[in-house]
């Protein structure tokens, strides 16, 4: 079976500066991985090139769900098909939580109001926040906020789901009920790309772990081998860095 | 005594009073009428100068340069004066409104962009991401946070236009002041242009006083 997503020697760079030296990555449907490494390693740009938030040089490839990530009318297709949830949240101020739900399907889709509004208490019921559907996102918490944003991108049915960061901008307290949703979707059979710091997050969502530092992936593979017996020693002293305190 | 006469004259205040009010209508005429023009002419600038392809965002740039650096009487000139040599006529009205809105739409796209630049670049990222297309992200999620931020600019634009209306009378258009120097004429007393003066005072007061109460509401208002 071929991957869900396929990417090729994917390069970016800033200038002089080289984010990404040639990736190649596949991912299949319904994995869950996760990606780590320390700040400046490329994991953000890594997921970003992959709906195109992030150009990248002509010679890389992406392909998800068989259609190829590039400028031009095919992108509008991908992107609807791939859901992200940002560090930031980024939900539409002036909108109501339930009108920031019901958007891209009625105007992407085509969904009926009446249809995407049904739809839309349903992923806020799914996400905890059902109560909250005719506030505005600036009266949420950001937890609750995060929550909007993941039930959101839900709306429109993605075949992967990306989160970059979805938990580093949050008060340590709400951490906690934003990894629950995302276990709970990572449950449900969903493809999720997840670049984050929540080391206990990946170990046991997680059916790949990728390490990456430099604009590469230096080792990847389950939560047992990455965390548990780590092969490089770059990887090594990471782990040791982020869990030794 | 002597000074009330000459300046603030009442019977001469009541006898001009109807021309001064058929001038006011005319100078409301070409106001609005080039506010409305200016404001989808200054919106379309904007989004071209933003997004617009190849050349066109530095087309848009030098036009918007160009009529901002432009006097807007010597501009109404050479459409009313200038103009005929090489065939092309306007009535009066269409002159000062022709001219008003090059002016007041250059303006107002750079109000326009202000505002949109303001909106935080993750609004831009999310919309692309939900897949939203350029003209729904822009009507749907840009567009509506971005005219909250305008308001109080382009009000305060609104009241500069209204204001220009009175260069019309140079083209002989019947406008408020023009009606103002000709009943001046007419009863060989000032009264009529303080008249005038108190009517665009009358008139712009209030719009000067909700710019200062809007630009303080929103500039308490922390932005999520």
């Amino acid at each position: 079976m071929s991957p869900l997503i396929r990417i090729s020697n994917l390069k970016k760079a800033y200038g002089i500066f080289t984010v990404l030296h040639g990736i190649d990555l596949d991912i299949a449907e319904g994995e869950v991985v996760c990606v780590i490494g320390p700040s400046g390693s490329g994991k953000s740009t890594l997921i970003r090139c992959i709906n195109r938030l992030e150009a990248f040089s002509d010679d890389s490839s992406i392909v998800v769900d068989g259609v190829t990530v590039g400028p031009g009318k095919a992108l509008a297709k991908v992107r609807a098909e791939v859901g992200m949830v940002f560090q930031s949240f980024n939900l539409f101020p002036h909108l109501t939580v339930l009108k920031n739900v019901m958007l891209a399907p009625m105007r992407v889709r085509g969904t009926k109001p009446a249809e995407a509004e049904r739809k839309a208490r349903e992923l806020l019921a799914r996400v905890g926040i059902e109560t909250q559907a005719e506030k505005y996102p600036g009266k949420l918490s950001g937890g609750q906020q995060q929550r909007v944003a993941i039930a959101r991108a839900l709306a429109m049915e993605p075949k992967v789901m990306l989160f970059d960061e979805p938990t580093s901008s949050l008060d340590p307290e709400m951490v906690g009920e934003v990894l629950d949703v995302m276990k709970t979707l990572a449950g449900t059979g969903v493809t999720m790309v997840v670049v984050t710091h929540e080391m206990g997050f990946a170990r046991q969502v997680a059916d790949r772990v990728i390490f990456m530092d430099g604009g590469r992936i230096i080792e990847q593979g389950t939560p047992a081998e990455i965390f548990d017996n780590p092969k490089e020693e770059r990887t090594r002293s990471f782990l040791r860095a982020v869990l030794e305190h | 005594m002597n000074l009330l006469n000459t300046f603030f004259n009442i019977p001469i205040l009541i006898d001009t009073f109807p021309l001064l009010l058929s001038g006011l209508l005319v100078t409301l005429e070409i106001g609005v009428t080039s506010i409305i023009a200016g404001l989808i002419g200054g919106l379309f600038l904007a989004l071209i100068r933003l997004y617009g392809p190849g050349p066109v965002p530095f087309l848009a740039k030098i036009y918007i340069d160009i009529f901002r650096s432009i006097p807007l009487l010597v501009l109404l000139i050479v459409v009313y004066y200038a103009l005929p040599f090489v065939g092309i006529r306007f009535s009066p009205f269409v002159s000062a409104v022709v001219a008003l809105t090059l002016v007041s739409s250059a303006y107002t796209a750079e109000i326009f962009r202000a505002g949109i630049e303001a909106i935080p670049h993750g609004q831009f990222e999310a919309s692309q991401a939900l897949g939203l297309s350029a003209r729904h992200m822009m009507v749907d999620v840009i567009l509506p946070q971005a005219i909250k931020i305008v308001i109080p600019p382009l009000t305060n634009n609104c009241i500069n236009v209204l204001k220009d209306t009175a260069l019309a009378s140079v083209v002989a258009m019947p406008d408020l002041l023009k009606q103002a120097t000709q009943a001046q004429a007419l009863s060989a007393n000032p009264t009529p242009l303080i008249g005038a003066a108190l009517i665009y005072v009358a008139l712009l007061w209030p719009l000067v006083s909700i710019v200062a109460r809007l630009e303080k509401r929103f500039g308490r208002e922390k932005r999520p």
